[in-house]
């Protein structure tokens, strides 16, 4: 063996084991594509209550609640393991998640706290009633929106 | 020679003056003013329509029920960045202002001592509002917390530091006639009174000339964003296509019709129109509907 070859050797043994040091759950771009299909996840189960909630589609309560079950636990588990640095609007040409979220990590988390506990109180709303339902939406659409309005790029359109 | 000179004098002298008196500021007529009391309780929903919360809450605060209107958020814009004075009432704010200097400075851009405010405050809308509106915002302003922050002085470059000038912009551009004439529905004409005279969506929907005046030609056809990131939508039947009650709806929620949500400015106008009460956000809808497209 070469020295040559021994040196390109032991350089991809470094960066292999520097690889493995600095591995996160998801590479940013492959985080925010994790992210917007987990915001679309939970926009399509919110849909179904607000279709309902805007006299759209009939109220069915099983439906109603089923869909608010699974957005309480889409909700419950927002941003884990995608809030990646390096995938701000500032690092990714798709990407609206301005580079604040990670300046205030902490205000962030609350606000998605916030998000779960209006999901989980929807998720006690929907079942019951419209009337229950539709009072619910207007604290949900307010846990999305505090969050979009600090932390969110404006849209190009 | 020393005639002429003289006369060019005169001519100076006189241009002087009638800039002088083109620029003075128009006080609101007492008549306006005066009234029966402003009732709080009305005032309140007054205030949410007019937005005063989402401009002059410190910067980051929540507005929730009962808002600080401690100032100090910035604005900027090609003029300069304006920041929003501390309007509670304290000594700092208006504590100590009658209601007619507090309604001279929102509905003609008029300070107690005679002075122009910057249209940075939209008084071209509120010119158009009901005074009996005007009282009952006064009567609830002055329910809400003290904040002793001192008012933050704009940063607003040489010429238009001179705020004389600004006498010349309203004359431009304070006009009291609405900017969506013609027949409405009687819901679309109470949208408009909402929606001109006090929720002010011209002020960023629509795109302004070369001194900063709204281009009523292109009324609410959307506009570049002041902070430099994206642009503010046309919201004309031409570039919003959503239903009126689509309309209503993201307007007490947030929530649009595939249910993405408000950002941005807008969630704080949309956490403030959610305290109306619903035949008024439907209001709104049947005006943009009645509002002329701008392809």
């Amino acid at each position: 063996m070469t020295r040559t070859i021994r040196l390109a050797l032991a350089a991809t043994g470094l960066a292999a084991i520097a690889g493995l040091a600095s591995a996160q759950a998801f590479d940013p771009t492959r985080a925010h594509e994790v992210r917007v299909s987990h915001m679309k996840l939970m926009g399509a189960h919110i849909g179904i209550l607000g279709g309902m909630a805007k006299g759209e589609v009939e109220y069915d309560a099983d439906t109603a609640a089923a869909a608010a079950d699974t957005l309480a636990a889409l909700a419950a588990t927002a941003g884990n393991l995608y809030w990646v640095e390096g995938s701000s609007s500032a690092d990714l040409e798709d990407s609206r998640a301005l580079p604040v979220i990670w300046e205030k990590m902490e205000d962030f988390n609350a606000q998605e706290d916030a998000l779960s506990k209006a999901a989980m109180a929807m998720k006690q709303a929907a079942g019951t009633d419209l009337a229950a339902l539709q009072g619910a939406m207007g604290a949900l659409g307010k846990g999305c929106g505090d969050c979009h309005e600090t932390y969110r790029k404006p849209d190009e359109e | 020679m020393i005639g002429r000179a003289l006369g060019a004098a005169a001519a100076l002298l006189l241009a002087g003056g009638a800039g002088w008196v083109l620029t003075a500021p128009d006080p609101l007529p007492d008549a306006l003013a005066a009234g029966p009391p402003g009732d709080p309780g009305r005032g309140a929903l007054v205030f949410a329509a007019a937005g005063c919360a989402s401009c002059h809450v410190a910067p980051e605060a929540e507005i929730g029920e009962a808002p600080v209107l401690a100032g100090g958020r910035a604005f900027v814009s090609p003029f300069g960045t304006f920041l929003a004075p501390n309007i509670s009432p304290s000594p700092q704010g208006v504590g100590d202002w009658s209601d007619a200097e507090i309604m001279g400075a929102v509905m003609r851009g008029v300070s107690p001592s005679g002075a122009h405010y910057y249209p940075a405050l939209p008084y071209a809308a509120y010119a158009k509002a009901d005074p009996q509106d005007m009282r009952d915002l006064v009567a609830h302003l002055r329910t809400l917390p003290p904040s002793s922050a001192r008012s933050l002085p704009h940063d607003v470059p040489f010429p238009f530091s001179i705020r004389r000038g600004i006498g010349l912009w309203k004359r431009l551009n304070l006009d009291e006639g609405w900017v969506v004439a013609g027949d409405l529905s009687k819901a679309a004409t109470r949208g408009r009174y909402i929606a001109e005279a006090l929720s002010h969506c011209g002020e960023c929907h629509t795109p302004r000339g070369a001194l900063g005046g709204l281009d009523h030609a292109r009324w609410l056809s959307g506009a570049p964003n002041p902070s430099g990131e994206g642009r503010i939508p046309d919201i004309t039947p031409a570039g919003l296509d959503w239903s009126e009650s689509d309309i209503a709806y993201y307007l007490e929620t947030g929530f649009t019709p595939d249910f993405d949500t408000a950002g941005a400015e807008m969630a704080m106008v949309v956490s403030e129109l959610a305290k109306l009460p619903a035949e008024d956000r439907a209001a709104i809808a049947a005006y943009l509907k009645s509002v002329p497209p701008v392809e």
